[in-house]
């Protein structure tokens, strides 16, 4: 078996990766998630697929010595038991592989250089253009970087949840757990000097363009130590060193801003891009196809992103759209449906996306994602959609759960290892945490400040000529 | 429960139990509209009735005041059935005036976001869409300027639409449609066309919602020609507001407040209407007459208590009505005190107290002893963070320190 194992451990790994694929498309197309109607049929017949898979992958397993006694001995190794252990049957035949190749096993990787191809889990869908194709290049770096910033985003918006319920944020916090990929599959496309604008649903965003923990949890609270200074707000996260313009509230309002960042980008000839992210709600407003319309006209270098994620507030999409297609709602804008859940597919979207907006103008991107909150914290997000709903869509489509699997598929890092990077962001997140409560609440002149700029003309009004100061009692 | 005294600490305006977030009901001998006698009562300002009826009612009208603080849940049943009328909460006050008129008229339907199955983002719609049908409590899509427009388009073609804003500063994006369709087309089609539309929401400065919602509109919408503007704050007044906005044929937008929805109060079983032009005596005085209206009344209240103690007798005026104004009463009440104090959550600059100043002082400028002295909020966007959005606010000490300053 040694001596064949190179040979044997390269006919496995494709094997191993189509039928991820095939099973992971036989999934996505089962579950094809039609919102308005109830899904456990759809389960079924997917986990029927599964079990048929997973006998079809472990009697037809090259080597010659897999048998089921074999695979139940324990190993060498505690990784390999551990993976065994895993009921997947997927990852049986690279089971062996891993024991038997523990000498060439890679500790936990920031290998830059190998590459590894990545299957997207479906085709794109294009709409007045080519899709770009489904495999993905990346390294073991890029693997593991996608998973710790993943699980710091989920981390941290479940400490938002906790800390909203203990009253220390207040108002509107809208979460993003469930829909991390997007972020994480954004900025692996582009750099920093490419725009993003969002809406309120902002903060996983903003770590993504590079804020701090720090930063957003101070914000949350209020704090002075917050991204605006405690005055914006869960809705209101800026960072302007690294391109990343909010943060809005008024649903909508964002995306003629957006065009307005690629008319600049345009204006002054840089080789930048703008991202304009807005919601399968926002999708309805007016504004949108006003700016959608400038921004062909003059060839703006905008992209349009619309994280679909099947809810507007209360609203299942169905309800509110005629036509919930909305990567082909651009009509003569061309548009891409991209599973918002793969990080790697939203990887090379974006990427497709920036390529194409460079050179011929908007184009629309519309992630199917999904949002396992409510709508804002005051929102229970199950008098609109079943349990059963969120559930399984965590389950089948969690982003995190995606790239820990590649993670094993190519072995890049054990489960422990990967427990331990959960554990980490967790410690960081409290730590920021209790930082950001010991951060004082603004000044009492803070109120006044930043209303206006310090500049020409503006300190002669008053009564006395002086800047009109109000004093509290 | 909503308790909104809670001690006479400085910044405790309005405790947290009235945020979005409480669940708690409180269902005492709630009777349907259709159980109700077919009395029709109209309430004047004053608490007297017009045709003439239960003393009982005037009488309740002062005191409705006072018992704007929430009764207590722990009353025994016993005790709640024999006292007239029904307790209930703001929301629910809505929900019920809203209710009556779609009974009453079939051409009344409500349109706005998540109003129909979600029930409403402040539970005023809740149930009506499975009362009355998908088209006649419509769920529109995130389109405020276009439903907005939709239903100045019904209402011109004879329906009576409510059109929500799920918050005020939503409507901003409507405010093309308001202006110059909902205002201004009764006019420029020489009377052929009336716009009896409500147009609703709530507004002002909620608990760290953010700036661009806590918004106060009243300021911008007050110079449209064309509409009017009500803004409701006890129960009582919210329910006859809401009806007496349904029946007009003018257009009519309804200012509500995000925290005041679970105000409890005790309301009459008896069909009313309260009149859309009129403000409500919350407490006559001698020395000084305080206009405010909204949130900004319990602010007055309890600021008017350590008044009270220190010996000052403020007469309180909650104007509701914002356009018009209701010059009459307030005529009255300046004549007698002749010391005027506006308390408002606008901005100070272009807001319902400006131009109510301004109203004054043309009007009534011979009466006045001092100069009119108008609180208003900072000419800040609102902040989030807790401590700069209470000092954004007019605060009840800040009235004491006013009307002290104003009686010297």
């Amino acid at each position: 078996m040694w001596k064949h194992l190179p040979l044997w451990k390269l006919l496995s790994t494709v094997e191993l990766s189509t039928s991820i694929t095939k099973s992971k498309a036989i999934f996505s197309s089962a579950l094809n998630f039609d919102y308005s109607k109830p899904h456990y049929i759809k389960f079924f017949s997917s986990g029927l697929y599964f079990i048929i898979l997973f006998l079809f992958l472990f009697f037809s397993d090259p080597s010659p010595n897999l048998t089921f006694q074999s695979l139940q001995q324990p190993k060498t190794t505690t990784d390999a038991m551990a993976l065994a252990r895993r009921s997947s049957g997927l990852l049986k035949p690279l089971s062996t592989a891993s024991s038997s190749s523990l000498l060439q096993r890679r500790p936990f990787s920031t290998d830059d250089t190998t590459t590894i191809t990545v299957e997207t889990s479906v085709p794109f869908t294009g709409h007045n253009c080519d899709p770009p194709s489904r495999s993905v290049d990346t390294t073991p770096k890029e693997l593991m970087t996608f998973f710790t910033d993943m699980a710091f985003m989920r981390r941290m918006e479940i400490a938002a949840d906790s800390l909203y319920k203990s009253k220390l944020i207040r108002g509107f916090c809208h979460l993003y757990d469930g829909q991390e990929a997007v972020s994480i599959g954004m900025e692996a496309a582009i750099t920093k000097k490419d725009c993003i604008i969002t809406a309120y649903r902002d903060h996983c965003i903003f770590l993504g363009r590079g804020g701090t923990l720090l930063e957003s949890f101070a914000e949350l609270m209020g704090r002075q130590a917050g991204c605006s200074r405690g005055k914006g707000g869960s809705m209101h996260f800026y960072k302007k060193d690294a391109c990343f313009f909010g943060g809005h509230g008024i649903v909508g309002a964002q995306v003629p801003l957006g065009c307005g960042l690629a008319f600049a980008q345009k204006y002054r000839k840089e080789d930048h891009v703008t991202f304009t992210m807005y919601g399968d709600g926002a999708a309805n407003q007016g504004q949108l196809f006003e700016a959608l319309n400038m921004a062909a006209l003059w060839d703006l270098p905008a992209i349009l992103v619309c994280e679909n994620n099947h809810y507007g507030m209360g609203t299942a999409e169905w309800r509110a759209a005629k036509s919930p297609a909305y990567y082909k709602r651009g009509d003569y804008v061309p548009g891409l449906k991209v599973d918002g859940m793969d990080a790697f597919a939203v990887k090379q979207a974006c990427k497709f996306a920036k390529e194409h907006a460079l050179k011929n103008g908007p184009i629309i991107l519309e992630m199917d994602t999904y949002r396992y909150h409510g709508h804002s914290m005051s929102d229970p997000g199950s008098t609109y959609r079943t349990r059963d709903e969120i559930s399984g869509v965590r389950q089948e489509r969690d982003p995190i759960e995606r790239i820990r699997k590649l993670i094993f598929a190519h072995d890049l890092a054990t489960e422990k290892e990967l427990k331990d990077i959960e554990k980490q962001a967790r410690k960081e997140v409290d730590e920021a945490i209790a930082q950001a409560k010991e951060s004082p609440m603004p000044d009492e002149s803070e109120l006044f400040t930043n209303v206006y700029r310090k500049g020409y003309g503006v300190e002669s009004f008053g009564t006395d000529r002086k800047e009109l100061r109000a004093t509290l009692p | 429960m909503a308790s909104i005294f809670q001690g006479v600490g400085a910044a405790t305006s309005l405790s947290s139990s009235t945020s979005i977030e409480t669940k708690k009901f409180h269902f005492c001998s709630r009777r349907s509209p259709s159980e109700r006698k077919a009395c029709f009562v109209v309430v004047r300002s004053g608490g007297v009735m017009v045709d003439g009826g239960l003393n009982r009612i005037g009488g309740r009208a002062e005191q409705l005041v006072t018992n704007a603080v929430a009764a207590k849940a722990d009353t025994p049943a016993a005790a709640t059935a024999s006292k007239p009328g029904h307790e209930l909460l703001l929301f629910e006050a809505l929900r019920e005036g809203l209710e009556e008129e779609m009974e009453r008229d079939a051409r009344v339907c409500v349109m706005g976001e998540d109003v129909g199955h979600y029930g409403g983002s402040y539970k005023v719609t809740r149930g009506l869409a499975q009362k009355y049908g998908d088209l006649r409590v419509l769920d529109t899509p995130i389109a405020e300027n276009s439903f907005t427009g939709m239903g100045i388009g019904a209402a011109m073609m004879g329906l009576r639409p409510i059109i929500e804003g799920m918050n005020m500063g939503f409507l901003l994006l409507a405010f093309n449609q308001i202006s110059n369709n909902c205002g201004m087309l009764h006019y420029t089609s020489g009377g052929q066309f009336k716009i009896p539309v409500v147009i609703r929401g709530p507004g002002g400065v909620g608990r760290q919602l953010g700036a661009e919602h806590s918004q106060r509109l009243e300021s911008y919408f007050q110079s449209i020609p064309g509409i009017q503007m009500v803004a409701c704050s006890t129960p009582y007044n919210a329910k006859g507001l809401m009806k007496a906005a349904i029946r007009s044929d003018n257009p009519v937008i309804l200012f509500e407040h995000v925290l005041l929805y679970n105000l409890k109060e005790r309301i009459p079983d008896e069909e009313y209407v309260l009149n859309l032009e009129e403000a409500e005596m919350v407490r006559p005085g001698e020395h000084v007459t305080i206009l405010t209206y909204s949130r900004m009344r319990y602010h007055v209240m309890q600021a008017a208590k350590t008044l009270v103690n220190k010996g000052y007798d403020p007469e309180v005026i909650d104007i509701r009505s914002l356009k018009p104004f209701d010059l009459y009463t307030i005529g009255n009440s300046i004549k007698k005190t002749h010391r005027v104090l506006i308390v408002e959550e606008c901005m100070r600059t272009g807001g319902i107290g400006a131009s109510l100043t301004a109203a004054i002082t043309e009007n009534f400028h011979d009466y006045l002893d001092a100069p009119i002295v108008c609180l208003s909020s900072q000419d800040v966007p609102t902040p989030y963070a807790g401590t700069l959005e209470e000092w954004t606010v007019v605060q009840p000490p800040q009235i004491v320190a006013a009307v002290e300053q104003l009686c010297r």
